[in-house]
């Protein structure tokens, strides 16, 4: 049986709080604060947000202002636009698009280092060589030697 | 430093990481491709970047770093930093602000407008991409822009600058998208401001007084590319 989706026509204003627990596409003007927790929030290619957007996964074809928290993936596909701040594990930026503002990939209860980058290429490194990983290990965040000249380009 | 000698530590460091937008072995990882029609990918040119493999091997070393990208957004080059590099990105776009400026002829306003513009705190910034901006900045914009750039970097945070030997009637900006640690392509797409300044060295020690350079690349084409960084 087909579900029917939610949606908020081009010609709805809404001013306040939004919330669900059903996937959303917006078309008209939300104007305030929209929590979808566990499902997916659309803005169409009509829609205008200026709001302070939670959901599980924020995709965008119109015009977003506010901060946007996502617990999988903000998506701004071609022509969509967004200014201000994302926070989410994955964030697809489309050619064409538009964005202002700051992305945040970090996962809050995981945060990345230089360690914890280390030990995942440390299991990646583990099919290479002993020789190249030993080297590794033993200057894990100092400068890297530079290739002082090549046929490309040379130090000055 | 030997000549022809591998950066084996750099390139043990961040090629782990790939190309953006690559899936990792065990599928599972999140796939973020920007698209790339076929007819563009054939004029793109790709060059290899020395500066930028350090740039991001440093940037890597210090865990939670914010950078700074002043160019257009682009969502490889976000995927490849974000997610591989780890860090947090600022985006802020100064080739659409210049441009906005060059279309109502008010880019003698440019420099005033930067005071207002970059309002992130001072010493909060661990890196900033400046790729060519300072090419299309009449001096007092360009002062404008140093200045802030020297005052949002923490203590050893890092910039990266592309310098050109030659002024040009290119009515084009560059996107430079991350391929890989060692390598940017190259993508152009209109503007409505000229490469219309060559700085000398001179310039620059000058402009970026305060920061060590801590290295630079002659490319042949001409181009400079310097990276600086802060002193504690």
């Amino acid at each position: 049986m087909h579900e029917e989706l939610a949606s908020i026509g081009k010609s709805i204003i809404i001013n306040g709080e939004l919330s669900g627990s059903e996937d959303l596409t917006i078309e008209g003007r939300v104007d305030g604060k929209i929590e979808l927790r566990d499902h997916v929030l659309t803005v169409g290619p009509n829609g205008r947000i200026k709001a302070q957007v939670s959901a599980k996964a924020v995709v965008v074809l119109g015009h977003v202002t506010g901060n946007l928290t996502a617990t999988e993936k903000v998506d701004i596909k071609e022509n969509g636009s967004v200014e201000g701040d994302i926070i989410a594990p994955r964030v697809a930026i489309a050619d064409g698009s538009h964005f202002r503002g700051s992305i945040d990939m970090q996962k809050k209860d995981q945060p990345v280092s230089v360690g914890h980058a280390l030990g995942t290429y440390k299991s990646e490194k583990s099919e290479k060589s002993d020789k190249s990983e030993k080297s590794d290990k033993s200057d894990k965040s100092s400068v890297p030697a530079a290739t002082s000249v090549t046929n490309d380009y040379a130090r000055v | 430093m030997n000549v022809g000698q591998h950066n084996g530590g750099l390139s043990g460091l961040v090629s782990r990481f790939g190309r953006p937008g690559a899936r990792p072995e065990n599928g599972n990882g999140p796939v973020v491709v920007e698209p790339r029609p076929a007819a563009a990918v054939a004029v793109e040119p790709v060059h290899s970047s020395k500066t930028l493999a350090q740039f991001l091997s440093l940037v890597f070393a210090r865990p939670k770093a914010e950078l700074v990208d002043l160019g257009p957004v682009i969502g490889s080059n976000i995927a490849f930093l974000g997610e591989r590099i780890g860090c947090k990105i600022h985006v802020e776009d100064l080739y659409e602000d210049l441009d906005r400026h060059a279309q109502k002829g008010t880019l003698d306003q440019f420099g005033e407008f930067l005071r207002d513009r970059l309002v992130l705190r001072d010493s909060s910034v661990d890196a900033v991409l400046c790729w060519d901006m300072f090419d299309y900045l009449a001096p007092p914009a360009a002062s404008v822009l140093a200045t802030k750039v020297k005052r949002m970097l923490r203590p050893h945070g890092l910039m990266l600058a592309f310098f050109g030997a030659r002024a040009s009637d290119d009515t084009r900006y560059t996107k430079y998208l991350i391929e890989d640690e060692t390598h940017l392509r190259y993508r152009y797409y209109p503007s409505a401001c000229t490469r219309r300044w060559v700085l000398q060295n001179r310039d620059i020690n000058h402009l970026f007084a305060g920061l060590e350079i801590f290295e630079t690349v002659l490319l042949k084409s001409g181009v400079r590319e310097i990276l600086f960084r802060k002193p504690i």
